[in-house]
């Protein structure tokens, strides 16, 4: 305020910082644009059955993550053994496991798995994780939509198609 | 009436999830209030004491 | 609109007009909504009682987003507008922010080991948030790290401002990108996927968190103010001259 310079009213400076304060706001909106957008691929969190069967860059000898549906009918246990297939209705995958499931873990719900490609088709899970979807509500309503035929897969369909790619 | 309570504080098997974060949720807005109010009381406080001081000094 | 920030003792006013009113609403709205959430709502049909703790972690999540999207606001308005009551408020806001980004990771680590089998994973969504978290531990420390007050708060405010854009990344995570944590189930395109006997549980115990959160931020606002005053006071007794704002104007 008692500086020496000539003095420019306060309305220009305080446009100018706002301006500034603009401009700055759009490169850097568009730095964490382009910064996500390359980094999107390292973004995902898992690989659906599609992706294996499609990309190129999935690594094959080390531990990643799939994700998508237990197919219904699909789940077999043989002792510690559990065998289910993971699908997102274009592609399928084996996938076995020794270990505890989560309580979530059910036939027609999601599942993100992490372990390893053994065989193409097949994948060794060191860990099993339920995905549920955004759909909450109580179980008679749940059981009385099921009733009347109204049920949409995609209201059990979680973790379908990784999202990675619109 | 206790088997009711006590199906209650189950929480269907969750209870041991369910009531740990409803603890933790009351623990944090807690100490966010003690500690505003806290500060509150004493810059409010030493004001008032300051003006009472001023006041009485005064011939 | 902006302007009520230029004059302390108008907003101390209006603030103190609010008060009552928000600590009623938080006082109504949290009982009522705890008691829905805890007695009357019902268990989901694939997660059981679980599912109460959303209760709790989605009105914390909101909060969290909610209350640093107030402090980049008040930071833009403070870098812009000069009005040192900006400062104050946004630096209010970050505390509160980072209690309720605590609880929503604390609450969300004990849902996901119930819902998903693990206390964590780093996929976007939770990694967005802890993110997030950091930043408002780094506002905190970046005020008190400068011996000069109005430096630390000019810091803090580029801080507050440049870290706005992880607000964006944490809401669509959930859409951009391949991630355990589910999309969201309130404010989605086609309405939301709750059940309204779960879905007014969970807005009321919302309006309950924002009341609470509303009436602290003026609490923490008026600690500030005094504290300011009382600096000034006591610099203005140590110089051994009259106290220049005013407060003591018979001392003169």
């Amino acid at each position: 305020m008692t500086t020496a310079r000539p003095r420019r009213p306060a309305f220009t400076r305080r446009r100018r910082r706002l301006y500034l304060l603009g401009a700055a706001a759009v490169v850097l909106g568009l730095a964490a644009m382009l910064i996500l957008n390359a980094f999107e691929d390292n973004l995902v969190f898992f690989y659906s059955p599609t992706d294996l069967a499609t990309r190129t860059d999935v690594p094959r000898d080390r531990l990643i993550r799939i994700g998508g549906l237990v197919e219904k009918g699909s789940v077999a246990r043989q002792g510690a053994e559990v065998r289910f297939t993971v699908t997102d209705t274009a592609n399928r995958l084996a996938v076995v496991y020794r270990g505890i499931l989560p309580d979530l873990f059910r036939e027609g719900q999601g599942v993100v798995a992490q372990g390893r490609l053994t065989a193409p088709g097949t994948f060794e899970a060191r860990e099993v994780l339920a995905k549920h979807d955004e759909t909450y509500m109580p179980r008679e309503v749940a059981d009385a939509i099921k009733r009347s035929g109204q049920w949409k897969e995609s209201e059990g369909k979680a973790g379908a198609g990784t999202g990675a790619t619109p | 009436m206790t088997a009711a309570v006590t199906e209650f504080f189950r929480m269907g098997g969750y209870g041991a999830y369910v009531w740990p974060a409803f603890a933790f949720a009351a623990l944090v807005l807690g100490g966010m209030a003690w500690r505003v109010l806290a500060r509150l009381r004493a810059s409010e406080g030493a004001l008032d004491r300051m003006r009472d001081r001023a006041e009485g000094g005064r011939p | 609109m902006v302007n009520i920030l230029a004059n302390p003792a108008r907003f101390l006013r209006l603030a103190g007009a609010v008060l009552p009113w928000c600590w009623a609403a938080a006082a109504v709205t949290g009982g009522v909504g705890l008691w829905l959430a805890v007695f009357v709502s019902p268990a989901d049909y694939q997660q059981g009682d679980s599912v109460r703790i959303m209760y709790i972690h989605v009105p914390a999540a909101w909060m969290a987003l909610a209350a640093y999207t107030l402090v980049a606001v008040f930071s833009a308005v403070a870098l812009v507008w000069k009005h040192p009551l900006a400062h104050i408020v946004a630096g209010a806001a970050v505390p509160l922010g980072a209690g309720f980004t605590a609880i929503c990771l604390v609450t969300g680590m004990l849902w996901g080991k119930t819902s998903w089998g693990t206390w964590w994973v780093w996929d976007a969504r939770l990694t967005s948030v802890l993110v997030l978290f950091f930043l408002y531990l780094g506002l905190i420390a970046l005020r008190g790290a400068f011996d000069d007050a109005e430096r630390g708060n000019r810091a803090a405010a580029l801080l507050a401002l440049v870290g706005f854009v992880n607000i964006p990344i944490i809401k669509f995570s959930v859409d951009w990108w391949a991630t355990l944590h589910q999309p969201a189930s309130v404010l989605r395109i086609g309405g939301p996927a709750i059940h309204p006997s779960m879905l007014w549980p969970l807005l009321t115990m919302a309006v309950a968190f924002m009341a609470y959160f509303a009436a602290l931020l003026i609490l923490s606002v008026r600690a500030e103010i005094a504290g300011r005053k009382l600096q000034a006071l006591l610099v203005a007794a140590g110089r051994n001259e009259p106290a220049a704002d005013g407060l003591q104007g018979e001392a003169r």
